[in-house]
């Protein structure tokens, strides 16, 4: 496994509100992730996971510090730099799916596709839509690419949104509470699939406040008011979780 | 992002809701069929007084005597008045005239084959009223020079009255009795229908002489003489209309011994009434246009409306786009698209209603409506630029959305 460091944060500080009315929900986070890892960060709500997870998903600036991604400084970029961040090296997945209503799932998982606008890119709609194709055969629903989000199950929709997480090759996956609106079977199912992914080679963190999800990982940071607490090393084992 | 791929997407939307997509239309159709429909039928009307107008035989120059406020001394005096010599005059020493009429009329009752028929309006004409007044005669003559100086006591028929009369049968060589006079019938005119609201085949035609010496009540006949009302001047051609009216002028302020300065008649051509009608509808044209242009601001404030509550039910779709790579001006454009596509769908719609309508409206009622290209175009322009307008303030509140706020929207 490669050893290049995919994200590096530094004394990472997020401040809300002004003056008396300011909560300082991050105070100083530096924690360094590798290419290739499977990392869990939990912690109790009011520690700060959400706050640090949409700034290592760059859907907000930190208030203090640094944050180095893939050797890029996206600490201070503006919105439309940081929307291109979003679409090139970062895929979300959701608790709520967050999938396009009315649309089917190809559509939905061209959505990266259509908002990418690097230089010399020249990607024709039918290479998109094979791209989507080929993304949603990885994840098994080749034969519901047609369908809409209100037709398929929690299980099947979590699957569309990982393939479209992963369809513009982002260097990481950030997933919040990727099971947390799904029974245990078809939350069993999604994590052996981040747990292929992770074999192919994928940087994968997942969010959560469930210590059985986060054990499934191979390093457990975990978060207490706004600061590392304490991180625990899992295990590094795929082949054991895929039971099924 | 190309701009069809743009247009793809805000297409996408818009279909996807049709329901709502024709709701936010309805203010910007109901608009533009309004203007059309407005534009079509004050049109029609336009085209309608026009072609009264121009009914009434073309070409012609009207010359009316002006009476002056003074009883019947003023009827008197030797200058002044416009008399029936004076159409001679003119149809003689004028050059450019293809025809000049007089005309005097009286009410009389008619009888004939048995029948009676009162309050028949009869018509004292010159020769040249077939000419000046786009008539033809279907059966039989009018009436000649010879029988008009000699005051012959002859009629032509008008259509109708002709039916009302004689029913299927030949008047020509019939007889009548006018009022206390018997008449020998001549001619019958060809339909002419109904021109300014004078029905034409309802009348009889005689020499005027005769209405003047039989028809016209006996103390005007005193003072008014051979005076009359009103002469018409039929212009051979259209571009020497100017050159005739001066040529009238000339003549008659010579022989009616007066100056330019306070002329006894008053020249006006087909023209000018004509104009005069159509300031008078293009005034109130406009005033309809403003009414329904006002219509249209308020589909655009509709739109408005419509999508700012799309917004708002959106926010969460909003937040997906944003989280894979949309950026600000990517929203912004996404929904300016859709507003725009919704006011030239819209509008689309409109025309279409606007034009059936018309056509229909035209078709129901006795208003004539005229279809006006142009106006589509003003309408549909209008309602392009209330599309952009109008929608650049919810597209502007989308775009300006928080992507981690806007994921948290139930």
């Amino acid at each position: 496994m490669s050893k290049q460091t995919i994200i590096e944060t530094q004394n990472l500080t997020k401040v809300f509100g002004t003056g008396d009315a300011s909560v300082k929900a991050l105070n100083g986070i530096s924690l360094k992730i590798g290419s290739g890892e499977f990392v869990a960060i939990m912690g109790p709500s009011g520690s700060g996971k959400s706050t640090l997870m949409h700034i290592l998903g760059c859907l907000s600036r930190p208030t203090e510090g640094t944050y180095i991604l893939d050797n890029q400084d996206v600490s201070n970029l503006d919105n439309k730099e940081l929307a291109a961040i979003r679409n090139q090296k970062i895929g979300f997945v959701f608790q709520a799916y967050n999938l396009l209503p009315r649309t089917s799932a190809l559509q939905n998982v061209e959505l990266p596709l259509v908002y990418d606008r690097r230089e010399g890119l020249h990607r024709t709609q039918g290479e998109s839509e094979t791209l989507a194709r080929a993304m949603l055969e990885k994840v098994g629903l080749a034969d519901r690419m047609d369908h809409q989000p209100q037709e398929l199950s929690g299980g099947q929709q979590q699957r569309v949104a990982i393939a479209r997480a992963l369809v513009n090759q982002p260097v990481m996956i950030i997933a919040d509470e990727p099971t947390g609106n799904l029974d245990s079977h078809s939350g069993a199912e999604i994590m052996n699939l981040l747990h292929e992914i992770h074999q192919q080679g994928a940087t994968i963190v997942i969010v959560t406040h469930d210590p059985k999800i986060a054990a499934h990982t191979q390093r457990t940071i975990e978060l207490r008011d706004g600061l590392i607490d304490k991180v625990n090393h899992n295990g590094n084992n795929d082949e054991q979780w895929k039971r099924h | 992002m190309k701009l069809h791929e743009v247009f793809r997407i805000s297409w996408d939307a818009i279909t996807k809701n049709k329901i709502r997509s024709l709701l936010t239309m309805l203010g910007i159709i109901i608009g533009v069929a309004a203007v059309i429909m407005v534009v079509s039928i004050s049109a029609g009307t336009e085209a309608t007084i026009s072609d009264q107008i121009t009914g009434l035989g073309s070409n012609l120059i009207f010359v009316s005597a002006n009476f002056t406020r003074g009883g019947p001394e003023s009827f008197r005096s030797t200058s002044g008045g416009l008399v029936f010599s004076d159409a001679d005059a003119i149809a003689q020493q004028i050059s450019g005239v293809s025809g000049v009429a007089v005309e005097q009329d009286a009410s009389e009752t008619i009888k004939g084959n048995n029948v009676t028929l009162t309050d028949v309006s009869v018509l004292g004409t010159t020769i040249d009223f077939p000419t000046v007044r786009d008539m033809k005669v279907a059966s039989g003559t009018y009436f000649d020079q010879t029988e008009v100086d000699h005051k012959e006591k002859v009629a032509v028929l008008g259509y109708s009255l002709a039916q009302s009369l004689f029913g299927d049968s030949d008047p020509v060589g019939q007889y009548l009795t006018v009022g206390t006079t018997k008449l020998a019938v001549i001619g019958v005119m060809a339909k002419r229908g109904t021109v300014g609201g004078t029905d034409f085949d309802a009348r009889l035609y005689t020499p005027i002489t005769v209405v003047f010496q039989k028809f016209t009540p006996s103390q005007f006949a005193r003072f008014l003489g051979d005076r009359v009302r009103l002469i018409y001047v039929k212009v051979a051609n259209q571009k020497s209309m100017n050159d005739v009216i001066t040529q009238v002028q000339l003549l008659l302020y010579r022989r009616h011994n007066v100056t330019a300065a306070s002329p006894d008649f008053t020249i006006t051509t087909q023209q000018d009434i004509i104009t005069t009608q159509e300031s008078t509808t293009a005034a109130f044209r406009s005033l309809l246009a403003w009414v329904a242009g006002v219509s249209l601001l308020v589909g655009g404030i509709g739109i408005m409306n419509i999508m700012l509550v799309s917004v708002t039910e959106r926010t969460r779709e909003i937040g997906i786009r944003q989280s894979v790579g949309a950026t600000t001006d990517d929203i912004r454009i996404q929904f300016l698209a859709e507003a725009l596509l919704l006011s030239i769908v819209g509008g689309l719609i409109g025309l279409l209603v606007g034009l059936v309508g018309s056509m229909l409206f035209g078709a129901v009622s006795s208003m004539r409506t005229v279809i006006v290209p142009t106006s589509f175009l003003l309408a549909f322009g209008s309602a392009a630029l209330v599309g952009i307008f109008f929608g650049y303030y919810p597209a502007n509140r989308a775009a300006q959305l928080d992507p981690i706020e806007a994921l948290r929207y139930e």
